[in-house]
């Protein structure tokens, strides 16, 4: 059973599956460009108070503000 | 034997992955290098022969696609589609190969000659990975070179493939697709053509897309690559064919064609990366540590702290055998033009107004050798990037993403590249408030006017009164950029509902995608964390030698013109060569500015004719100092107690020093800063009112220093 969350609530730690993305185009073609598509897995690795979140995908570690994090809809696995 | 034509070739690639180390180890250039993504702004050429070719070498700035949506990459595109690019040099780092490949296929699509450089293969090794360099280049159907530009092994192989491989193409497409196991019912097998094949659905609208552009008499040297683009709907492509598709394209196909491409990827990774498991877990265990939620600022206040202890405390200790050796110089000098008889004038100028000019700047050399030494290793070192992530809550209270704070820490070392660097912010609004508040961070031009005015009147402290200009510095930046942010959502700018919290945001964002966007382009963080690595000898001593170059460039041109016009200034008037400097041009100059000046404590015509002299760049405050006070060497011990003695005769106090430094802190930086500030913002308008703002609150706040120490005083 999958639980939709979004990024910002992740455990550090945590293996995800990006489940979807509601960001301004820019920054969502970014991070497609970046190999981060709906079923991609991710690790986080970071997560701060202030939402800023760090994480791997597909070899890259990448670091993001809250108010990206809190648009990335991720599901535990 | 005839010359050959000149080959043009492109360095392209991802952000940090090494084109501009591999462009300076091939045209001997010494462009600036360093492990955080974005340090290449702006294109850059060089020459190289090898054997009988000629190559022009472009490095572009790293990008992770060809889309339209960001100014480099529309600008790498451009340039590769319109120019007579020969050859692409698809420079990828091959120990992040999977995100490198993404762009290595779009490059293929573009159907010009590529060359894949597989750069830092040494730390592939080093890892422990392993790159089928056989299985590689048959999937991908373009010659795939190992190199390591840092250690400057494979250069010799990869510029002979590259100019080789303009002549022929290899056409060896042989992967298994997970689609030729189900029957196609394509009509041509595409394998044989294109590495990158997609479904059918889209490799159908492929061929009718093609056949419309032709039919319409749409000219494309790489119809395939329109039409991909088509189904992109990008916009740019879109306009330039012109023509209605809607019955062909009628959705966007971009994250069907990213994901196919990507699955691709993930087979090539599958079939040629051996070992890819082993992680470096080394970088995860340092950034426990140095990006920790409550940790990470105060260990970069440390790191800060330790390197402008270093600045200080061991580049005064050097600094102490430049003086002496400025001190013997200076002597010899004037023993020997007056044993030879020459012009008291003429002596004069030499040895007040050029060697007490230039010569006292170059005294400071150890401290800004210092200081670069220990920006260049925290470049380097790829800690630069967790410096944005860790500020990134706190910038993000002043509106601004961690990201903007990388330019003010470059700002510690020079305000021109850190004004530069501002250019990775994508936000023009952003960008200008970065730039608005860069030149506060105390650059190491200022460095001299704190150590001078310091060790004069502080003593023992002086190096906390050096070291508080650094954090006055960024209180300052600090309290304009959170200003600015409050006039700008109080412009209007924004919709109501840029206040939504996070929970109603993705109402809000659901319902109003205009709004959503609108709001979030309020400049988020997005940033690659690289690998750590030990910082590269070579790396540093470009870097460093750069910056020294740089410093002795301006004592040699910029710092000796000033001296020498400050010394006719002043011993010239109206009434020609003056006895009295209070009579000369330079007096009358400054008087005009002192009452100014008179409230922050520094209204002295000399400190003002000082200041304006600083407009050139920023050590001339202290050259100018020298020679306007006749010091023979202001930065040695004697110097600076016959400096302190004329300044005490004058009423100059500890707490005038102090708001003279606060002044020199934050008024204008150079001539130099402003060019560049005019270049960035393209705007006179953005680049007075910077200016006019930087020379207000240098004033209030040296005034607000000086009247609230008097009181205490």
């Amino acid at each position: 059973m999958k639980e939709k969350q979004n990024l910002c609530m992740a455990d550090i730690g945590g293996i995800y599956e990006v489940c979807g993305m509601e960001l301004p185009r820019k920054v969502q073609m970014r991070l497609t460009a970046l190999g981060m598509t709906e079923g991609t897995r991710i690790k986080v690795l970071n997560n701060k108070r202030s939402g800023s979140v760090i994480f791997h995908v597909r070899g890259t570690r990448l670091a993001v503000g809250r108010k990206i994090a809190e648009h990335i809809y991720i599901g535990g696995i | 034997m005839g010359q050959e034509k000149e080959l043009q070739v492109g360095f392209v690639g991802n952000p940090n992955c090494g084109k501009t180390t591999l462009f300076n180890a091939y045209t001997g250039a010494r462009l600036k290098v360093a492990n955080w993504p974005g340090v290449t702004v702006e294109k850059k050429e060089g020459a190289l022969k090898y054997h009988k070719h000629q190559f022009k070498l472009v490095d572009l700035p790293g990008i992770y696609s060809l889309t339209s949506y960001t100014m480099e990459e529309k600008l790498t595109r451009q340039f590769i589609l319109d120019s007579e690019v020969d050859v692409i040099v698809d420079v990828a780092d091959a120990s992040a190969l999977e995100r490198n490949l993404y762009l290595t296929l779009q490059l293929i699509e573009l159907g010009k000659p590529v060359v894949l450089a597989l750069n830092m293969m040494d730390i592939v090794q080093e890892r422990g990975m392993e790159i089928d360099l056989h299985r590689l280049p048959e999937m991908l159907g373009i010659p795939c070179i190992p190199v390591s530009a840092r250690k400057r092994s494979g250069l010799q192989i990869l510029i002979h493939t590259v100019a080789h491989h303009q002549e022929k193409r290899k056409a060896i497409f042989e992967h298994q697709h997970p689609e030729q196991e189900k029957p196609s019912h394509h009509r041509h097998n595409h394998h044989e053509e294109f590495a990158m094949v997609y479904d059918d659905v889209i490799e159908d609208k492929i061929d009718e897309l093609t056949e419309r552009m032709r039919a319409a008499g749409f000219k494309s040297p790489n119809y395939r690559w329109h039409a991909l683009k088509l189904l992109e709907q990008d916009e740019e492509i879109m306009g330039q064919v012109g023509m209605d598709f809607t019955d062909i394209v009628d959705r966007s196909y971009e994250t069907d064609i990213i994901n196919e491409k990507y699955d691709f990827i993930e087979e090539i990774i599958e079939e040629c990366l051996v070992n890819k498991q082993t992680k470096a877990a080394f970088t995860d265990r340092v950034d426990r540590l140095l990006t920790h939620r409550y940790l990470g600022l105060p260990m970069f206040l440390c790191i800060m702290a330790a390197v402008f202890f270093l600045t200080f405390f061991i580049g005064d200790w050097l600094k102490g055998y430049f003086e002496n050796f400025l001190e013997w110089f200076s002597g010899v000098v004037s023993g020997g033009l007056s044993g030879i008889k020459v012009n008291a004038a003429l002596i004069s100028l030499i040895v007040d107004g050029i060697i007490s000019g230039v010569g006292g700047i170059l005294t400071f050399l150890p401290n800004i050798f210092i200081l670069f030494l220990a920006l260049a290793f925290l470049e380097d070192s790829g800690y630069m990037s967790r410096v944005a992530y860790v500020m990134d809550g706190l910038m993000g209270k002043l509106g601004l993403s961690g990201r903007a704070f990388i330019p003010m820490v470059l700002g510690f070392g020079c305000s021109v590249p850190a004004v530069m660097a501002s250019r990775a912010l994508e936000d023009p609004s952003d960008r200008r408030r970065t730039i608005f508040v860069t030149p506060f961070m105390s650059c190491s031009a200022k460095l001299p006017v704190y150590v001078l005015f310091s060790e004069m009147f502080f003593g023992k402290n002086a190096i906390f009164a050096a070291f508080s200009m650094y954090l006055i510095g960024m209180v300052i930046g600090v309290a304009t950029a959170f200003v600015m942010s409050r006039m700008r959502r109080g412009d209007g700018a924004e919709p109501e509902s840029d206040n939504v919290g996070a929970g109603g945001a993705k109402t809000a964002c659901a319902s109003c995608k205009r709004t959503c966007a609108r709001r979030e382009t309020q400049n988020p963080l997005l940033i690659e964390l690289p690998e750590y690595k030990t910082p590269n000898a070579r790396t540093i001593a470009i870097y460093v030698w750069e910056k020294v170059k740089d410093y002795l460039t301006k004592a040699g041109t910029t710092i000796f013109i000033a001296s020498i016009l400050v010394w006719f200034i002043l011993n010239f008037g109206p009434a020609g060569l003056v006895k009295d400097m209070g009579e000369s041009f330079g007096a009358m100059i400054g008087k005009t500015l002192t009452p100014v000046l008179a409230t922050a404590g520094i209204g002295l015509w000399q400190i003002a004719l000082a200041l304006i002299s600083g407009l050139a760049a920023k050590e001339v405050v202290v050259s100018s100092i020298s020679v306007l006070f006749g010091i023979g060497n202001a930065s040695s011990s004697a110097g600076m107690a016959e400096l302190s003695a004329i300044l005490a005769g004058l009423g100059f106090s500890a707490l005038n020093a102090y708001a003279l430094m606060v002044f020199v802190l934050l008024y204008t930086p150079c001539v130099a800063t402003i060019a560049v500030i005019r270049r960035e913002l393209k705007s006179v308008k953005w680049t007075v009112a910077t200016v006019l703002y930087q020379l207000f609150i240098a004033w209030f706040m040296a005034t607000l220093v000086y009247q609230a120490g008097r009181l205490f005083m």
